[in-house]
């Protein structure tokens, strides 16, 4: 295998890496108004609990798409330049979403108000929402193929990245990363916001489930491989156990299937467009390919040694936070708010 | 304009708002640590207040520079994808550095600091802070190496058949002499920023603490606010002043060389710094000049220096200094017909600026080491207004030395290498990415308004903090009474909560 497949697959596995992590990031945040309901007299203590089950992680979390973002650049320069100038406005929209969620969810308890927690929720709610949907938006378009001229430059506009593919696509990553982030909270919860993200689950995979499984028989009908018909049989039946184990209250198990069902599903986009970085669909000559898109083979051999090398730290240290942070939150965990008031009184 | 201009406006503005935010955050986080050292080496329950008070306002700082860094990232791609497409292979690879080394490290660590009081043992949470620590350092280093190959490309060739940059020497690139001495500098300046930041805070509380002591009727009273100004602000107030005094030596040492460098590497940037508009024996060095800059024969240089400019350039005060106008004309024949002059204003004043600014911390740095001398707790009212307003200068300092070292590189983004690969060059014209101006307009106006808004919203939150001091229930470290639970159970609340 040459190293520019080699990256191919590092590229997938930190992407595959951001979607896991960050999907059940999203979910949670996307899910916060629904289990902590104004009305309900504990509102605020409930969207904390939901808060701080990402509270020491989220951060590092979303290190696995800059991480991403500079591999792609070190590795596949031309996949870099052409996707990010090709979807100029729906990644400026992406970019505008994660930095208002990470103000919001930082600055949050910083102020006791009410006025200031709903705009913060706010902040949340659609930093959550609108990287989960255009994400899939992104993707699909990828693999399906956008136009792409002789000199690598992307002229579709915006509304042909608006394709029932590839808005079926984000419709898909919108449910599985809310369903990722439900099964995520009865796992990290505790008491009554538990029964509640338990039911949650189980309603959100009546959507969630069809409307992934069609993604997934798209893809794989329109660009798979022979053989990846495993990993669209892995995303199903993922998706399949999801149901049942949430139904039985293992939401540990609940919480693998789904991260595999994310894993399959990511995994068979990327295969699908092996060897391909980003076909184009005004003639197959102009294809990005891992060949004509990837850098000389001394940066690839220098980074391999670095990924190589520090991959595993990370995966270490990463692990060793959420082992750290394991326990469940209920409401009882929650401590007063220790923000100041707006102005000083 | 066209996409140029507003991809340059664009970046501009998205840079220094991060870079307002960089330096703080660089500096702060050793600090910070050595604060919370300082409490698990003496068990004084002061350093405990004042780690958790900085802490604070770190967080802050924090949160906005990872939210405006991560623009920085996919910008390269979004409006200078040609540029990506010559350098990447160079360029990609220190900044995938800096997230494997670097990003993943702070960010996880951070969480860690946050959420770990009481939860980790003292040790291992100390580590966490140390850990953040070298990682926002460690990150401006590699991105440093980044922008170092931009201003001299060193460490790789020019591949005919590509068209394309190509690494052959990650050694090379990572020890770039211009990177060597951009990366202490830029580290100087953010611990000036964050020693200038604690000094302004620490002085201003100490001031307002005694003058508080002062207004008591009550003895007790009295005695606690003295005990706060004495033991707790005076100590940080004077350890952030003689980390001012170190990091503003340390500037002046490492400017100097990165001058030296640059008169050999980037001559015009150095020509457009001094106005020199005709080679010059013995260049003087001008304060004030008036005219139109940018024409170069319509400017009088009012005060000056005799030789200085020479003697930066490499010790002697009479050697010869390149003017603009013969390096334009040099350039014209290697590189063919165009205007290689960077806005000679600008680099003129924010060269200056820069150096200027500085003059802020060194006046409180030297007016504060005189106040707190001999254990001396200052309560006059003119220092603490002067610890506070000092604060701003060196973030003034920084932009200006940023958008010098940025815009006296025009208009190269790759700036050619005079002893390296001569087709290792680019123009920003030709580094810009194929767009409508009104898509980039989009974004420029969408970026400055979210930051501008969010900036608002970062200063409120600062200031009130400051205001309000070190906070009631930071007074003693949780678990103060009985020792950190051995295996982290399940203590009735979280220390720390969103």
């Amino acid at each position: 295998m040459g190293l520019q497949e080699v990256w191919f697959i590092l590229i997938a596995v930190l992407f595959i890496g951001y979607f896991v992590l960050e999907g059940f990031d999203f979910g949670v945040g996307m899910l916060m108004p629904v289990l902590g309901r104004r009305k309900d007299p504990e509102g605020d203590t409930r969207r904390r609990v939901v808060l701080n089950t990402i509270g020491p992680v989220w951060d590092g979390n979303e290190v696995w798409l800059i991480t991403g973002g500079g591999a792609l650049f070190a590795a596949f320069p031309e996949w870099y330049a052409t996707l990010f100038s090709g979807f100029y406005l729906p990644l400026l929209i992406i970019l505008v979403a994660l930095i208002v969620r990470i103000c919001a969810i930082e600055y949050r308890g910083k102020i006791d108000d009410d006025t200031w927690r709903r705009r913060c929720d706010w902040g949340i709610v659609f930093g959550s929402w609108v990287p989960a949907v255009l994400w899939g938006v992104a993707f699909a378009n990828i693999v399906r193929g956008v136009d792409i001229d002789a000199d690598k430059q992307v002229t579709s506009n915006l509304f042909d990245l608006l394709n029932p593919y590839a808005l079926l696509g984000g419709l898909t990553t919108a449910l599985v990363f809310a369903l990722h982030g439900a099964v995520f909270l009865a796992l990290k919860t505790a008491d009554e916001v538990r029964t509640d993200a338990v039911e949650l689950a189980s309603r959100l995979a009546l959507p969630a489930v069809p409307v992934a499984g069609a993604f997934v028989l798209w893809t794989q009908l329109a660009h798979g491989k022979g053989w990846t018909w495993i990993l669209v049989a892995i995303a199903a039946a993922a998706l399949l156990g999801v149901v049942a184990f949430t139904r039985a209250e293992r939401e540990g198990w609940a919480f693998l299937l789904t991260s595999i069902a994310v894993i399959a599903t990511v995994a068979l986009l990327f295969v699908s467009l092996f060897p391909n970085v980003m076909p184009s669909t005004l003639d197959a000559a102009y294809n990005l390919t891992i060949e004509n898109a990837s850098s000389s083979p001394y940066t690839l051999k220098v980074m391999t040694w670095a990924a190589a090398f520090l991959t595993p730290v990370v995966l270490i240290y990463q692990g060793w936070t959420y082992w750290v942070f394991r326990q469940r939150i209920s409401t009882k965990h929650i401590p007063p708010s220790i923000g100041l008031p707006l102005e000083r009184r | 304009m066209d996409a140029l201009d507003v991809s340059r406006w664009q970046f501009g503005i998205t840079t220094v708002y991060h870079f307002i935010l960089v330096p703080l955050t660089i500096g702060l986080a050793p600090l910070i640590a050595v604060m919370q050292t300082m409490w698990v080496v003496t068990g004084k329950d002061h350093w405990y207040r004042l780690t958790k008070f900085f802490g604070k306002l770190f967080l802050i700082n924090f949160a906005l520079g990872v939210a405006t860094g991560i623009v920085q990232e996919f910008q390269f791609g979004m409006n200078w994808s040609e540029y990506s497409r010559f350098v990447g292979d160079v360029f990609g690879a220190p900044l995938a550095l800096e997230g494997l080394v670097a990003f993943f490290l702070e960010s996880t660590f951070l969480g860690l600091w946050i959420f770990g009081w009481g939860r980790l043992p003292k040790l291992v949470h100390l580590a966490t802070i140390w850990l953040v620590a070298i990682g926002v350092n460690a990150s401006a280093y590699f991105i440093i190496t980044a922008n170092s190959f931009m201003q001299h490309p060193v460490g790789a060739v020019y591949n005919p058949e590509t068209g394309r940059a190509e690494l052959t020497s990650i050694w090379t690139l990572l020890t770039n002499n211009t990177a060597l001495a951009a990366f202490p500098h830029v580290v100087a300046g953010a611990f000036l920023t964050a020693g200038t930041f604690v000094a302004g805070v620490g002085g201003w509380w100490m001031v307002r603490s005694m003058r508080k002591a002062k207004e008591a009727t009550e003895p007790e009273v009295a005695k606690k606010h003295e005990d706060t100004a004495r033991t707790m602000f005076r100590p940080v107030t004077v350890l952030a002043l003689w980390v001012m005094v170190a990091s503003g030596i340390g500037l002046a040492i490492t400017g100097d060389i990165q001058g030296k460098l640059m008169f050999e590497q980037q001559p015009m940037k150095m020509a457009s710094a001094e106005s020199l508009c005709h080679t010059e024996t013995g260049a003087d060095f001008s304060i004030l000049t008036v005219g139109t800059q940018n024409n170069c024969e319509s400017i009088t240089q009012l005060i000056k220096i005799p030789g200085l400019t020479s003697f930066l350039a490499d010790g002697t005060f009479d050697s010869t200094v390149e003017g603009v106008t013969e390096i334009q004309a040099r350039y014209e024949e290697m590189y063919g017909p165009g205007n290689y002059k960077p806005n000679l204003f600008v680099t003129y004043w924010t060269f200056r600026a820069m150096i200027g600014w500085a003059a802020g911390s060194a006046l409180l740095a030297v007016v504060g080491l005189w106040m707190t001398r001999g254990g001396r707790v200052p309560d006059k009212k003119w220092f603490g207004w002067l610890s506070i307003l000092v604060i701003p200068t060196p973030f003034l300092g920084n932009s200006a030395g940023w958008v010098f070292t940025e815009m006296g590189r025009q208009p190269w983004v790759v700036a050619p290498n005079p002893t390296g690969v001569d087709m290792i060059r680019l123009t920003v014209d030709q580094g810009v990415s194929n767009h409508s101006p009104w898509t980039v307009w989009v974004s420029l106006i969408t970026f400055t308004v979210v930051y501008g808004a969010l900036a608002v919203v970062w200063f409120t939150l600062i200031r009130r903090y400051t205001i309000e001091g070190p906070l009631e229930h930071d007074a003693h470290p949780p678990g103060d009474d009985h020792d950190e639970p051995e295996e982290p159970g399940r203590p009735e609340q979280l220390s720390f909560a969103y």
